[in-house]
């Protein structure tokens, strides 16, 4: 692809989007040096700061290789074989993206009580987030041209060789940014590590907070989450250099001939069933047993609604910002690579493995000191969800900014359209389905965010989920399932506009 | 599909686009409304303490003086923080805590006005702060919950501090993030001296504990049997049998209060402290009086279970009254020591 000069413009509007997202760390550093040197490195320079870093990193690495495989394997499974009802289970294999880990722990600790600490989160946080993996791979699968693997074939590699050496290799920049954001999730949960007691370092922030209410320590803490950050995008950068694009040749695009799985394909369903079952119907026996149990019941109905929709605006403004700054940085992201792209790229990712409470209270401190009209207003809420989740939207506009061939733009230029008309009427039109994704994936992670959520609402706004917690807060189980279930039902429409949007779900044309 | 991808991408930003820019601008309006507060009467509470638990309270408040109150939920230790973080130009009028240290932290950044005397008299000095800058109003016993399954009458310990014989290794449950257990231990502290909790919190490590993030989880673990015992204040048993539609005393988990003055019974407070922007706030005043007031003590007694802390309101139903406990002799002022506690857990192991 040929290389267009980066944009004045854009690149002035991607900067001011990574500075957003640098918000955070402008307030670590402040709060870090008040602290004073001696206080940092006496809180950091310990075994248990040591331990917990090591912790958190294996937490990270057993999670992101169970959700490659497991992401990869289904991805494989519903696009490139015969697998009866393969429409059905990528729909199921998806799902679990609407299940907010606080949930899917607390289900799981009902099940079996004593059943906890780092394997039972490990195996929680690999079924609530394959499917960030799952998806953009199923795309990528579906949009590899099957050309390369013929050709494969036919210099005398085998099915399995093919595989490996030309499948595999297609979809390794979207495994890669699968696993990225996977690791960065697991090192910045905080619902499932708390609630199967798993010491990550996010729990020794949040228990800095309780303790004392230490908020220093926390946030010092905190300065190490970011050092691990920049760790893990140095190897998924690594990673990037390596995998070459893998465009489609010209021609129309016409799907991969599908394995038949022959009589493999009953234990293959097992076990995507059996995925399914412990993704989504252990949370949903429990929601259930809880209901029936207790005796409390949630607010009227008014109430219930009321949460539902303040969870909704918010989200949605949440969406709606984070889109509008992610933009910019996707285009040139796709359009203008080189090393001020990248690093721009880079940094916007570095605020996304902190915690919500740190996000939260970092935009207290911009609120109270910088943007004081804002202060406790759905923008400010927004604001922080744009800074939690910019990443996410800006892979979706680049990936989908790369699949539409920059040529198009040029031609437009040189039948004599300006810059902004070519934007409007070319990159835009083109980018629009990657715009959608990214927004439905933003939206959802909204609306599941709980702890920046609590300390920057407006006060007397309660979302879903900040019902959710009053209530399982108190042990009000009963009263808290109905908040639980519409968060579900509400967070599964995005998720299927995200299979959608992967192609999961076309009718072949010309199969 | 009827809709081709790209549409539905394209229908799906355009009504992000508009819906969220409409949200944000109701956003804007709540605040105006919120900043006028007073003219229309109406009053800020930072509330550590839980919704299902207060806000009933609080709407009788409303209905009683036509003030409205706009509450902000959180986890104690959590809007501390926020309050801190807000400083001067916080918009809260009350915070509401559920322990005496978070009232301390916050009162320690000199952000509270001091209460005036006829309203911190209504309450026993060792229950509100010595300067009159907070003021306990309903107060939590710590107690020893146990399973009557599990643990016979006469196997109960004399003393806390028994708990770190060999006789319950792997019998008891801690949340030792929690203010409640930070405060106890801080209590140990003042009672006796470092070392006493510094023994304490080692011979309970050493002695395997069930570490729990909440008293509400223990208590339910110790209903379940899956824990015999654990340390937890008494109201929480309430708030079970609440939720399971039965009485206290129907329930298998019953509840040990520690004689003689043994730091394990020490009795902590709930209370409020007002911003020094309310200082002259009349309607705070009004808020802080009704807390204070028979009907609001008479709430707490009922409905949350915890203990009135002024004179001629009854004890909740299920426990001994409050002048029937053998209440350490501590002051409360002297719990807020609280640095020096944290360390102490940190080092003990028992908190990641």
């Amino acid at each position: 692809m040929r290389r267009l000069a980066p944009r004045p413009a854009l690149l002035a509007a991607s900067t001011a989007a990574v500075a957003v997202a640098l918000i955070p760390l402008a307030y670590l550093g402040v709060r870090t040096a008040e602290a004073g040197w001696d206080a940092v490195v006496a809180e950091l320079w310990t075994d248990r700061v040591a331990l917990l870093a090591l912790r958190s990193l294996g937490l990270a690495a057993v999670v992101t290789t169970a959700c490659v495989l497991l992401g990869v394997g289904t991805a494989f499974l519903v696009t490139r074989t015969d697998l009866p009802g393969r429409r059905a289970f990528a729909v199921l294999a998806a799902l679990p993206l609407a299940v907010p880990t606080y949930i899917a722990a607390f289900a799981w600790v009902s099940a079996l009580p004593r059943w906890e600490g780092f394997w039972p989160a490990a195996l929680v946080l690999t079924l609530c987030s394959y499917p960030y993996v799952l998806l953009p791979v199923a795309a990528a699968l579906r949009g590899a041209d099957p050309a390369q693997e013929e050709v494969s074939r036919s210099l005398g590699r085998s099915g399995w060789q093919t595989f490996t050496a030309v499948t595999l290799r297609q979809i390794r920049p979207a495994t890669a940014a699968g696993a990225l954001l996977v690791a960065l999730y697991v090192l910045s949960d905080f619902g499932a590590v708390s609630i199967l007691r798993a010491d990550t370092f996010t729990r020794a922030i949040f228990v800095a907070f309780d303790l004392g209410f230490d908020r220093t320590g926390a946030l010092v803490l905190s300065s190490v989450l970011v050092v691990l950050t920049v760790v893990l995008l140095t190897g998924e950068t690594a990673t990037r250099r390596r995998g070459a694009r893998y465009a489609r040749l010209g021609g129309t695009r016409r799907p991969a001939p599908r394995l038949a799985l022959g009589a493999a394909r009953w234990p293959v369903i097992a076990v995507l069933a059996g995925v399914a079952a412990l993704a989504l119907g252990v949370p949903a026996v429990s929601l259930g047993r809880r209901l029936a149990a207790g005796v409390s019941r949630p607010g009227a109905l008014p109430e219930v609604l009321t949460a539902a929709g303040n969870s909704l605006t918010v989200s949605l403004a949440g969406a709606a910002l984070t889109m509008l700054l992610a933009l910019p940085l996707g285009l040139l992201v796709a359009r203008a690579p080189g090393p001020l792209t990248t690093a721009l790229d880079r940094l916007a990712y570095l605020a996304h493995a902190l915690p919500g409470v740190v996000i939260g209270l970092s935009l207290i401190f911009f609120g109270i000191n910088v943007a004081y009209p804002l202060y406790q207003t759905r923008w400010l809420l927004a604001l922080a969800y744009a800074t939690l989740f910019l990443p996410l939207a800006v892979g979706a506009v680049a990936g989908a900014a790369a699949q539409s061939p920059a040529g198009l733009e040029e031609v437009a230029r040189s039948l004599g359209r300006g810059p902004w008309t070519v934007l409007r009427t070319v990159t835009l039109p083109l980018t629009l389905p990657g715009i959608g994704a990214g927004a439905a994936l933003v939206f959802l992670t909204g609306m599941k965010e709980l702890p920046a959520t609590l300390l920057l609402r407006p006060t007397g706004t309660d979302t879903l989920a900040t019902e959710l917690w009053t209530s399982t807060a108190v042990g009000a189980y009963a009263a808290a399932a109905p908040y639980a279930a519409l968060l579900v039902l509400i967070s599964a429409v995005p998720t299927w506009l995200l299979v959608a949007r992967s192609g999961l779900l076309d009718r072949e044309r010309n199969a | 599909m009827l809709l081709t991808r790209r549409t539905t991408g394209a229908l799906l930003a355009a009504s992000l686009l508009t819906v969220g820019l409409a949200a944000c601008g109701s956003g804007e309006e709540d605040a105006a409304a919120d900043s006028g507060q007073s003219t229309d009467k109406s009053i800020t509470v930072y509330s550590g303490r839980n919704e299902q638990l207060v806000k009933p309270l609080l709407d009788k408040f409303t209905e009683q003086t036509g003030i409205t109150v706009n509450a902000r939920y959180a986890n104690t230790a959590q809007l501390a923080a926020q309050l801190v973080e807000e400083g001067d130009r916080s918009p809260a009028d009350v915070f509401f805590a559920q322990d005496a240290g978070a009232l301390g932290t916050v009162a320690k950044q000199g952000m509270f006005t001091t209460l005036a005397e006829e309203t911190t008299a209504k309450v026993p000095a060792s229950y509100r702060a010595g300067n009159g800058q907070w003021v306990g109003v309903s107060a939590r016993a710590r107690v020893l919950a146990y399973n009557a399954d599990l643990v016979k009458a006469e196997e109960l310990p004399a003393s806390v501090f028994d708990l770190t014989g060999p006789a319950w290794k792997g019998k008891i449950g801690v949340a030792p993030t929690n203010a409640s257990f930070q405060a106890f231990v801080t209590a140990i502290r003042v009672q006796h001296d470092d070392a006493k909790a510094e023994q304490f919190l080692s011979g309970l490590k050493a002695n395997d504990p069930q570490i729990r993030d909440g008293n509400g989880k223990i208590l339910e673990d110790v209903g379940a049997g899956t824990i015999p015992a654990g340390l937890v204040n008494h109201y929480y048993l309430g708030e079970i049998a609440k939720e399971q539609g039965t009485t206290p005393d129907a329930l298998k988990v019953k509840l040990h209060f520690f004689s003689g003055g043994d730091t394990g019974a020490l009795v902590n407070v709930a209370g409020v402290g007002v911003l020094k922007r309310a200082a002259e706030n009349a309607d705070v005043q009004k808020f802080v009086d009704f807390l204070l007031g028979t009907e609001a003590q008479t709430f707490f007694a009922e409905q949350t279970y915890e203990y009135p802390v002024i004179d001629g309101v009854p004890s909740p139903a299920y426990v001994p009254a409050l002048s029937e406990l053998a209440v350490p002799q501590i002051d409360l002022n002297d719990l807020d020591t609280l640095d020096a506690t944290v360390t102490m857990i940190k080092n003990s192991g028992l908190v990641p």
